[in-house]
């Protein structure tokens, strides 16, 4: 369930626009903040409510783009930009290094649900590759000496949040 | 270093935004008084006039464009910033709205005012985020000033903008892909026609653009198109951004003469090479381009001149290699980029951007037969048999990967082994 405020917020932003589903891309990103991450099935039904278009049309959409996860992911997803310029620099040694670090391949979470490790299209940070993302901050000239470093910060920042 | 335009209140290295008092210090929003002046008309014309081309990659003539526009259209008309900056290699669009918030909404104004579009959107990548924060704050700055909103600066013109923040798809920058996102939708492309100047955004006349045109019409308008044209070399109009990364001593993103040769990019300004390799080839447009080799580095970095030496300007952001590079594991690298931001509507695209990934990853590996080159032909043929620009992107940087690398690939097969990459 969502609370009133929030369905009637998201309900509002959709008819701001000419057609409700302009909203939903919107809907989707606030949907997933609430549930903690990700998009549970539960969320699908609302945002299909709310928005006025079937629950299909908008599976449809959550599965389409990269930001929307239909699974638990961790507190703090860390992407790695894999494109070319990143590759050059080095991008396959720190998701190698980040590997090692948080026990997990490139695409899975840790255990203790604390980080999900994907890859990203690159950054648009090429002068100043390779690059990171950890929540929503960019790290730039990433080495893997940086990398216990960043994990620590990570951890305190998603702790500040809670 | 020639005469700053874009970049005039912007250091690529830490782009802060600019605040409205300080851009309107620095000569801002003239160029949107002196638009409100004259008729929509006359600023088409000017735009026509200063010879403007599309930044986001195509080229086209800006002033043309938006001549498609219907005039006497009397629903709602939408304009549309493309900030979907995701083609690998580029990161010229960031600096101008993380640096300079407001270049942006005052193209944007003097854009709608022209077409009398009285609504817009910014639409930009997820992981901009804190760009579509600084952009939100830039705009109610604006709406604060009477820049942007009901009866602007007194003359009767509305102009209402806000920012949409995507979900995340490559294929979101294709503009039909991205008024599907925007209308909340899968990214899928559309056909053309209708083009979206006549039917776009929920089937009305739309204008994308993209973030580096918006940002030097202000410019065009304050200082004039005949200023403008003098701007490039060899006859070409402007300004460009360009921006180098891989294998350079000094990365970076520089404003230069459009023409500027990609000599002068690479050592000049790029300062050579990183490594003690000399350079050995360059994706000059960022990645969707085909590759240019030592012999073409002297190409002016300009529309046509790119085009004539056998590739596209694209995004003029380069991506440089070195004779340490192996170019089996590069293209394995650049095909899994494609593999995975297929937007899996067409066949062709779907089921043979992967099909080449994984023939490459074989060849690299030391796995590949000699009868692979053979699939990798026949491949590179049909993928871009496809409803839009995304396979053809692909196909370019492969296809020239496979003819001029060639030996390599074929090395690769024979030795089962890599003896280049360093």
């Amino acid at each position: 369930m969502i609370p009133e405020t929030l369905r009637k917020e998201l309900s509002d932003h959709c008819a701001h626009y000419p057609s409700r589903q302009v909203g939903l891309i919107y809907v989707l990103q606030k949907l997933q903040e609430h549930y903690g991450g990700w998009l549970p099935d539960e969320a699908i039904s609302q945002a299909a409510e709310i928005v006025g278009v079937p629950e299909v049309e908008v599976e449809g959409v959550a599965t389409f783009y990269n930001w929307f996860f239909r699974e638990p992911v961790g507190k703090t997803v860390i992407v790695c930009c894999d494109s070319v310029s990143c590759y050059l620099c080095g991008s396959e040694k720190i998701v190698e290094h980040l590997e090692n670090r948080l026990g997990i391949r490139i695409g899975e979470t840790t255990p203790d649900g604390r980080f999900t490790l994907l890859p990203v299209v690159c950054l648009g940070n090429c002068d100043r590759a390779p690059s990171i993302m950890v929540g929503d901050r960019l790290y730039e000239r990433v080495t893997p000496a940086m990398i216990d470093e960043i994990l620590a910060n990570a951890e305190m920042l998603a702790e500040g949040k809670e | 270093m020639s005469e700053k335009v874009l970049l005039k209140n912007i250091d690529p290295k830490n782009p802060q935004p600019v605040t409205f008092e300080q851009y309107v210090k620095n000569g801002g929003y003239e160029g949107a008084r002196i638009a409100l002046s004259k008729t929509p008309l006359e600023v088409q014309q000017i735009v026509k006039d200063s010879g403007l081309r599309g930044r986001g990659g195509a080229g086209f003539p800006t002033g043309l464009k938006w001549s498609f526009v219907p005039m006497d259209y009397q629903g709602q008309k939408y304009l549309i910033c493309n900030c979907d900056e995701m083609e690998p290699g580029t990161f010229k669009d960031r600096a101008l709205v993380y640096g300079d918030p407001h270049q942006l909404i005052e193209g944007m104004l003097i854009a709608a005012y022209a077409m009398q579009m009285t609504k817009g959107f910014i639409f930009i990548r997820y992981e901009y985020k804190k760009g579509a924060e600084i952009l939100d704050r830039a705009i109610a700055e604006a709406e604060q000033h009477g820049w942007l909103g009901k009866n602007i600066q007194g003359s009767g013109f509305d102009f209402h903008l806000e920012t949409h923040l995507s979900a995340g798809r490559y294929i979101c920058g294709e503009e039909t892909a991205l008024l599907n996102s925007l209308e909340g939708k899968r990214a899928n492309p559309r056909s053309k026609p209708p083009f979206p100047q006549i039917r776009g955004f929920l089937g009305q006349p739309t204008i994308v653009n993209n973030v580096e045109t918006l940002c030097n019409i202000p410019h065009i308008l304050a200082k004039g198109p005949e200023w403008y044209k003098k701007l490039g070399l060899n006859g070409n109009a402007g300004t460009k951004l360009m921006g180098a990364s891989g294998r350079v001593k000094t990365p970076g993103l520089w404003e230069l003469p459009m023409g500027t040769p990609l000599s002068v990019l690479l050592n000049e300004y790029a300062g050579g090479p990183s490594r003690e390799f000399p350079f050995k080839a360059v994706i000059p447009g960022a990645l969707s381009t085909p590759i240019f080799t030592p012999e073409q580095f002297d190409t002016p970095m300009d529309f046509d001149s790119v085009a004539k030496a056998g590739s596209r300007l694209g995004t003029a952001c380069v991506i440089v290699f070195d004779e340490g590079d192996c170019m089996v594991a590069a293209t394995a690298n650049i095909m899994k980029f494609y593999a995975r931001e297929s937007c899996g509507f067409c066949t062709p695209c779907r089921e043979g951007m992967q099909w080449i990934y994984d023939t490459v990853c074989a060849i690299r590996d030391g796995q590949g037969q000699p009868s692979d080159m053979q699939v990798l032909d026949d491949l590179s043929r049909h993928i871009a048999h496809t409803f839009c620009a995304f396979a053809p992107g692909a196909q370019d940087p492969f296809l020239s990967a496979i003819t001029k690398f060639r030996h390599e690939f074929e090395e690769h097969i024979a030795k089962r082994t890599c003896s280049i990459a360093k």
